[in-house]
């Protein structure tokens, strides 16, 4: 084991699979010799060169597009998205072109493709480069959606995801990058599809992923001097949703708080409730309670964006909260 | 390569073979056969078939959804095309993508696009891919006029250009994007003006033109496989039917327009060319057709003959292995 940051996990994935593979490609924006907007991609093009870690010109559109048929045609890019935000501009390529190629040809052609976006608030950067919108993904059968909420599973998922035959949209939490964690020093894959208990717990079941991870890990220590024993799943995977875990979980403990950063209105919370009435309702001692970001846009001011998404704080309240009922 | 009178007569034959499908599967929707909706390219078969004629093992192309004539170019088999309109099994997409999503990996086409404009990122990603390994080939990207108003034209076009891949945009302009005239919607009246902006060469050809057609985008494909970067090509053509199989009434064009561009015929042209030329005699054509007209009656029984996709099926392709 060795200890390391978010970012640089995702950098060692990248380098160890271009390694490993020559067909593994990066293209975005700025991503060369300035190292990317997050440092991820920092020193890779002095290691591969020009020819594999590609500096594109702004048009997210036509990245997209160029990684699907380079991907359709056997190579296998990742692609960096300046700010998660961007993929706005790329949902033709990715929706209905990377993820029906499978499909629409019942299985004769594939798009081994990874787009890497940073996701998410609490960096002061206001409404349109703070979203977290991978629900809109998860609305889309052909992608597949993780979402790493610390440098083992980073790495992890990153190596899975580049081996993958399919589009993966891997998600990034800005405020993860520097978060530091072990990863092994040996080769390894986090299968996608498998969620994760964090903690075990026997009160009540916390389904979450990325930075809301952390900040649910946080919550339970607190919640622990209060004689609270949170059970605490990390989802790594957004789509497919590992079903089997959450329902074992909640079957266990009878109560489910879903916690995440994205906007509540058609958020992932909303399925995984759904879920959860669908399959474990005769074992809940109390109705599922989604707490996700405010249904706005992330502000500017400071105060104002802690108080869009759920904080520690919040996190403590609700569950303690729901033990009452 | 020089066309050779062998692969006029092929050129022509595919050129039949693609009017006389287009026809039939035209009266198939309006006998109420066929499900869903088909975009037909009776007109264009010079300009879709001679551009396919002048590639080389290993070269790609993409289509549109007007799709079909370039998908005989490539060398589609027939029967698998027309069991596709009949949504079976043994069609090129297994049922799974019907008319305007036609796709034969294995002889050159990556698959025509429903969406207006999205064969462009996908073809610059496969020039991309023949470029990182060298592979000696080209993309040829269909597209039509109406597509080089998307966004995505642009940034494909400028990417093509500053990374020097290997793809011929090649715009089918057949003066209208549904009822919408180039007139309307652009203000240049020759798409191939737009190359320039992108610093990209660029020609114009006449898309009724078969042979013009093969020589001029030949030259084309090998400028590009030289590695000079990529082209554009502008066909001039005319779509004889209507935009697809609800544009029956036709209230934006008349139909003087329809009968002046019907007596330039590629079909007939190339007969023409191939008499005066000694390339085939009036016998040999009539073989042709009847040759073709056979073919297509035992594709359309190979197609009802063929069993639909089983319905267990339904989300087995959603994910690659
Ligand atoms: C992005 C998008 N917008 C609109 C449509 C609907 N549509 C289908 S074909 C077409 C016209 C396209 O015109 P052009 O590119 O000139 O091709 P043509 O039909 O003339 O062959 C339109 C508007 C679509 N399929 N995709
Ligand atoms: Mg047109």
């Amino acid at each position: 084991m060795k200890e390391i940051t978010y970012k640089e996990a995702l950098r060692e994935a990248l380098s160890e699979e271009m390694t490993r593979d020559e067909n593994v490609i990066l293209m975005g924006e700025d991503i060369g010799l300035y190292g990317g907007n997050f440092q991820v991609t920092q020193d890779l093009v002095l290691q591969f060169g020009e020819e594999r870690v590609m500096d594109t010109p702004l048009s997210e559109a036509v990245i997209a597009g160029c990684a699907t048929g380079a991907a359709m045609s056997g190579l296998r890019p990742v692609v960096e998205v300046m700010f998660s935000d961007f993929v706005t501009l790329m949902m033709d390529n990715l929706v209905n072109q990377a993820a029906k190629q499978s499909f629409m040809s019942a299985g004769k052609v594939s798009v081994p493709l990874v787009v890497r976006l940073p996701v998410g608030c609490g960096t002061g950067a206001a409404a349109q480069h703070s979203q977290s919108l991978e629900a809109w993904m998860c609305h889309v059968p052909g992608l597949k959606v993780v979402f790493p909420s610390n440098p083992y599973e980073a790495k992890g998922l990153m190596k899975a995801a580049i081996r993958d035959n399919n589009p993966i949209i891997f998600c990034e939490h800005k405020m993860l990058y520097n978060a530091v964690g072990n990863v092994p020093e040996d080769d390894y894959v986090i299968q996608i599809g498998q969620a994760n208990v964090m903690k075990k717990g026997a009160h009540l079941s916390i389904i979450t992923y990325g930075y809301s991870v952390q900040k649910c890990l946080q919550a339970a220590m607190q919640l622990k001097t209060r004689g609270i024993d949170a059970e605490i799943i990390d989802l790594r995977t957004l789509l497919p949703l590992d079903e089997k875990t959450i329902i074992d979980s909640v079957k266990k403990t009878g109560r489910a708080l879903i916690v995440h950063d994205a906007v509540r209105t058609g958020g992932v919370g909303g399925e995984i409730a759904a879920l959860i009435a669908e399959k474990a309702f005769p074992y809940l001692k109390a109705p599922v309670v989604r707490l996700a970001g405010k249904d706005v846009p992330i502000p500017f001011n400071k105060k104002l964006e802690q108080a869009a998404v759920p904080q520690v704080a919040d996190i403590k309240k609700a569950a303690e909260r729901l033990m009452r009922k | 390569m020089s066309l050779t009178n062998e692969k006029t007569i092929n050129m022509y034959t595919k050129m039949v073979t693609a009017r006389l499908m287009e026809e039939m599967i035209g009266e198939l929707f309006a006998e109420g056969m066929l499900h869903g909706t088909t975009h037909l390219g009776i007109g264009q078969e010079a300009s879709a078939i001679a551009a396919c004629m002048t590639l080389q093992e290993g070269d790609k192309i993409t289509l549109t959804h007007r799709n079909h004539v370039g998908c005989i170019g490539i060398g589609m088999e027939l029967k698998y095309i027309m069991a596709e309109m009949f949504g079976k099994e043994t069609g090129a997409c297994s049922g799974f993508g019907g008319s305007m999503h036609l796709v034969d990996v294995e002889k050159g086409n990556l698959g025509a696009n429903g969406i207006v404009g999205g064969g462009l990122g996908i073809a610059t990603g496969a020039a991309l891919k023949m470029k990182y390994k060298k592979d000696n080939n080209v993309v040829l990207c269909f597209l039509g006029d109406g597509a080089t108003n998307e966004g995505l034209f642009h940034e494909a076009m400028n990417l093509a250009s500053i990374w020097k891949l290997p793809v011929v945009f090649y715009v089918e302009n057949n003066g209208y994007a549904v009822s919408m005239p180039t007139e309307r919607s652009m203000n240049i009246r020759d798409i191939e003006k737009r190359a320039e902006g992108y610093g990209m060469r660029s020609i114009i050809l006449d898309g009724n033109n078969a042979i013009d057609v093969y020589n001029m985008t030949f030259s084309a494909v090998q400028y590009v496989r030289e590695g000079n970067g990529p082209m554009l090509i502008e066909s001039k053509t005319y779509r004889i039917s209507g935009h697809s199989r609800n544009d029956t009434e036709q209230r934006y064009r008349d139909s003087q327009e329809v009968e002046q561009w019907s007596a330039k015929c590629p079909i007939k042209r190339l007969e023409e060319y191939m008499l005066k030329n000694n390339i085939a005699d009036e016998e040999m054509l009539k073989d042709i057709n009847a040759q073709v007209t056979q073919e297509l009656k035992e594709a359309i029984l190979f197609s009802q003959n063929s069993i639909e996709p089983d319905v267990e099926d339904l989300q087995r392709y959603v994910y690659a292995k």
